[in-house]
Formats: structure tokens, C-alpha cells, sequence
């Protein structure tokens, strides 16, 4: 029985894995991500630790994604502003 | 099968994280692949200390010796490096925040380019 | 070139996935009966009055290691800080508050303090349940951040002075250093848990020495997060070039 959750938790977190790989947009990937962090709590809560998964769910599931997104924001923000100074130039 | 898949799982986490790491066209998306890589440890070093039937090593509402628990030790390693993995993702996401600034770019086969 | 790469790649990782297969066969069976450092690990931890084992052996048995990770984070957050500080070429853009919506702003105004309160119990009770510094400051700083998606920016910096946050982060990581030094000082080892009587088992003063440098991780990793977002904050929201350099 124990097993049975332990297989399921396991090919979850390897799907999650591959689509967090595959997601190419980092802004998507970070979602992507925050399910693998959730996905992997679980996990670690099957595999009896519970403090491993406190903390993967809390810096996983948030913590990494949020970083990630604030990183894309800056950087799509600071490509736009280039733009419109670009064309301003060229004006 | 079921003695093995756990560390094939891990395996697998690993290999796809660096796949996309090596493939990646985005600094930013190469960073979360990275995250993917590291999660790959957890699970091999949680899948390491795993006892079939054994519960938490938490005593708080377990009375000591009546059951068997998995191991400690690992877990305690894989705790600190969560925390201290995601503080290392932070500061190369700095450092990727810094060659955007400088080179306008977060693509590696351009700055490679810009390199030359 | 591209192609080369990708040739290079796959014969790389089918010789790692190779060498990672035969590894695995040779680990020792999931879930197997035999975990010689666990059950002596446990062993140490009952003897010490500590509920929580993997309490006892971050801050305990390996608080040495422990020490390691924290400069890890320390310095992690000091680099993020130094890449992330306002350059000469940059200026501050006062952010427009935007509308929140009210369901949102009631929600984050609720879990807040819960939020920050569970943070708060989750590091007090490292020692005795599942949780601890690590986890609990996590929770407790990005609780914090709930006051962004509530209210707004501006609110957000009135209760974070970062200077103080700064501040307890180095002080955190000084406490540690010295709970270690004062086992020297007391005839034994640094950072060797003799310091305190070990008290009653599974009650929040047990474990020696092992909740004081729970509560000195929490502190560090709480104020480390806090740092980390406000520097990364600040990039995404406040921070711009100045246009035409």
C-alpha cells in the first residue's frame, strides 16, 4: 500500500521534472516549478520526513519561484525601456 | 524493481535538469533547470535513508523504541541544503540581473558572441 | 557548431546515465532494513532529551556543519546584495500604487499575522516537532511579503526597515559563533552541546544548547529571505536605467 503512494509520488515529481525542463518561458517555468516544489513535498512527506518537506514547500513551492519571477520581471522590464530609448533615438 | 526505481527516479531528475541546463537559450530559464538538477539530490539522499515500515525520527508523539524510524541523518543534510540551495539560486540570478544590465541580453550564445 | 553541441551532449549523458544506472543497482535496497549512522544518530539524540532528531543533528551532533551552511547563506546574501545594490546609472521610480482587488486585500490582511505566527511556532518548536530555524524563517519572512499582494509597496517598506534586517542577519550568524565559542570557554569543544542542562524531554526547554541555535539559524535565515526579496523587489519594481546613457 505504502509503496503503491510512494510510486505514484515518485513518477509525479519525474513528470513534473521533465515539464519544468521543457517549459522554455522562464516566467512559465517558474509555475512549473512551484508544482515540482509541491509535488516533491509530498514526496518527502511519504518517505517520512516531514521536515524535509516543510522546508521544500516553503522555499520549493515559493520562495525559489517567486525569485524567478521577479528576475523575469526586471529583465522584460529593462528590455522594453531599451526599446522605447531605441526608437526615441532613431526618432 | 521497487528496491532500485527510487534512485532510477533521482537519476532521471538529474540527467533531464542537465539536459535542459545544456540546451538552454535563456540564462534565467538555465537557472530553474539548475533548481531541477538540485531536487534530484534530495531525492536520492531521502531515498538513501528510506526503512520500509519505519516512521518519522520525530519523538515528540512517539514513544522511544516502538518503532523502528528512517534515518536522521539524512534528512538533516537534505534540510540545510534546500534552504541554502535556494540563497545560491538567488545570487546567480543576481549575477544574471547584472549581465542583463551590462549586455543587454540573457541569452548565452549571444554573449558569446559578444565575447569575441 | 550547434550540432556538434548537441552530438557532444548525448554521448555525455547516455555515458553519465550509464554510469548512474550501475550505480544505483549497486546502492544498498530502497527501503532496506539497515541504516547503521541513523539508529545512532537516534541513539545520541534520545540520550540528549531531544524529541525532534533531525533538531539534534543539525544543531547538535553536526552544528559544526551547520556553521558551514549558514556562511553559505551569509555570504550568498552578501553577493546578491553587492550585484543587486542601485549603480550609478540607475535611479529610484517612485512605484504607482495600483488597485487592489478586496477579496485579495482581505485575504493577505488575514493570513498575514497567521502566516507569521505559524513561522514564529515552527522555529520555537524545532526541537520538540517537524520544523526548526530553516524551515520557520522561510515561512515567517515570506509571510512578511503578504503586506505587498495586501496593501502595497510603500507599506511593505515601512515595516521592513532592511537596515535592521541587515543587521540581525550578521548578528544571527555572531550568535551562533558565539554559543560555539562559549563550549570552548566551558572546558569542552566548540560548538559541543554541555553548555546547558538538558531539561525535561519533549518540552520546549530540552535539547541543551540545541533550541538557542535553532532560534539563531531562524533569525539569520528569516532576515536572509527578507534581504534576498527586498534586493530582488527593488530590481523589478523600483529601480530603472536612466534612459539615453
Amino acid at each position: 500500500m505504502s509503496d503503491a503512494v510512494i510510486v505514484v509520488a515518485l513518477l509525479l515529481t519525474a513528470a513534473s521534472a521533465t515539464a519544468a525542463v521543457a517549459q522554455r518561458d522562464p516566467a512559465r517555468q517558474a509555475l512549473v516549478l512551484s508544482v515540482l516544489g509541491s509535488v516533491l513535498a509530498v514526496l518527502f512527506t511519504v518517505l517520512q520526513a516531514p521536515d524535509v518537506g516543510l522546508s521544500q514547500l516553503a522555499v520549493g513551492a515559493a520562495l525559489t519561484p517567486l525569485l524567478i519571477m521577479l528576475s523575469v520581471r526586471k529583465v522584460r522590464r529593462r528590455g522594453r525601456t531599451h526599446d522605447a530609448a531605441a526608437k526615441d533615438g532613431a526618432r | 524493481m521497487m528496491h532500485v526505481l527510487p534512485y532510477l527516479v533521482a537519476a532521471y531528475i538529474f540527467l533531464t535538469g542537465c539536459y535542459g541546463l545544456a540546451t538552454s537559450r535563456n540564462l534565467i530559464h538555465a537557472i530553474g533547470c539548475l533548481a531541477v538538477c538540485q531536487s534530484s539530490t534530495y531525492v536520492l539522499l531521502l531515498a538513501v535513508g528510506y526503512q520500509d515500515g519505519a516512521t518519522a525520527p520525530v519523538f515528540s508523539d512517539l514513544r522511544p523504541g516502538s518503532r523502528p524510524v528512517v534515518d536522521p541523518v539524512v534528512q538533516a543534510l537534505t534540510l540545510t541544503d534546500i534552504v541554502v540551495g535556494a540563497t545560491v539560486t538567488a545570487l546567480l540570478l543576481a549575477l544574471v540581473l547584472q549581465i542583463a544590465k551590462r549586455h543587454g541580453t540573457v541569452d548565452p550564445d549571444e554573449l558569446r558572441e559578444l565575447r569575441g | 557548431m550547434n550540432r556538434l553541441r548537441l552530438v557532444l551532449l548525448a554521448v555525455g549523458g547516455t555515458g553519465l546515465a550509464a554510469l548512474l544506472v550501475a550505480a544505483c543497482l549497486g546502492l544498498p535496497g530502497f527501503g532496506g532494513r539497515s541504516h547503521p549512522y541513523g539508529a545512532r544518530a537516534v541513539h545520541a539524540s534520545l540520550t540528549r532529551h531531544t524529541a525532534n532528531t533531525i533538531a539534534s543533528v543539525n544543531f547538535d551532533q553536526r552544528a559544526y556543519d551547520t556553521l558551514g551552511e549558514m556562511s553559505i547563506l551569509f555570504a550568498a546574501v552578501l553577493g546578491c546584495v553587492v550585484l543587486l545594490r542601485q549603480a550609478r546609472d540607475e535611479h529610484r521610480a517612485q512605484p504607482q500604487p495600483a488597485e487592489v482587488a478586496r477579496p485579495v486585500r482581505r485575504y493577505a490582511l488575514i493570513v498575514l499575522p497567521v502566516a507569521l505566527v505559524t513561522g514564529l511556532y515552527v522555529v520555537a518548536h524545532g526541537q520538540l516537532s517537524p520544523g526548526g530555524g530553516f524551515q520557520g524563517g522561510v515561512v515567517a519572512a515570506t509571510a512578511l511579503h503578504l503586506l505587498y499582494l495586501g496593501a502595497d509597496y510603500r507599506a511593505l517598506e515601512r515595516v521592513r526597515p532592511l537596515a535592521v534586517f541587515e543587521t540581525s542577519d550578521a548578528l544571527a550568524v555572531s550568535t551562533y559563533l558565539v554559543l560555539g565559542a562559549a563550549g570552548v570557554l566551558a572546558g569542552t569543544s566548540f560548538l559541543a552541546n554541555t553548555l546547558l542542562p538538558y531539561g525535561t524531554f519533549n518540552t520546549l526547554s530540552s535539547g541543551g544548547t540545541v533550541p538557542l541555535l535553532n532560534a539563531a539559524v531562524g533569525m539569520e535565515v528569516a532576515s536572509a529571505v527578507v534581504v534576498l526579496l527586498a534586493n530582488f523587489l527593488d530590481q523589478a519594481v523600483e529601480i530603472e536605467e536612466e534612459h539615453g546613457s
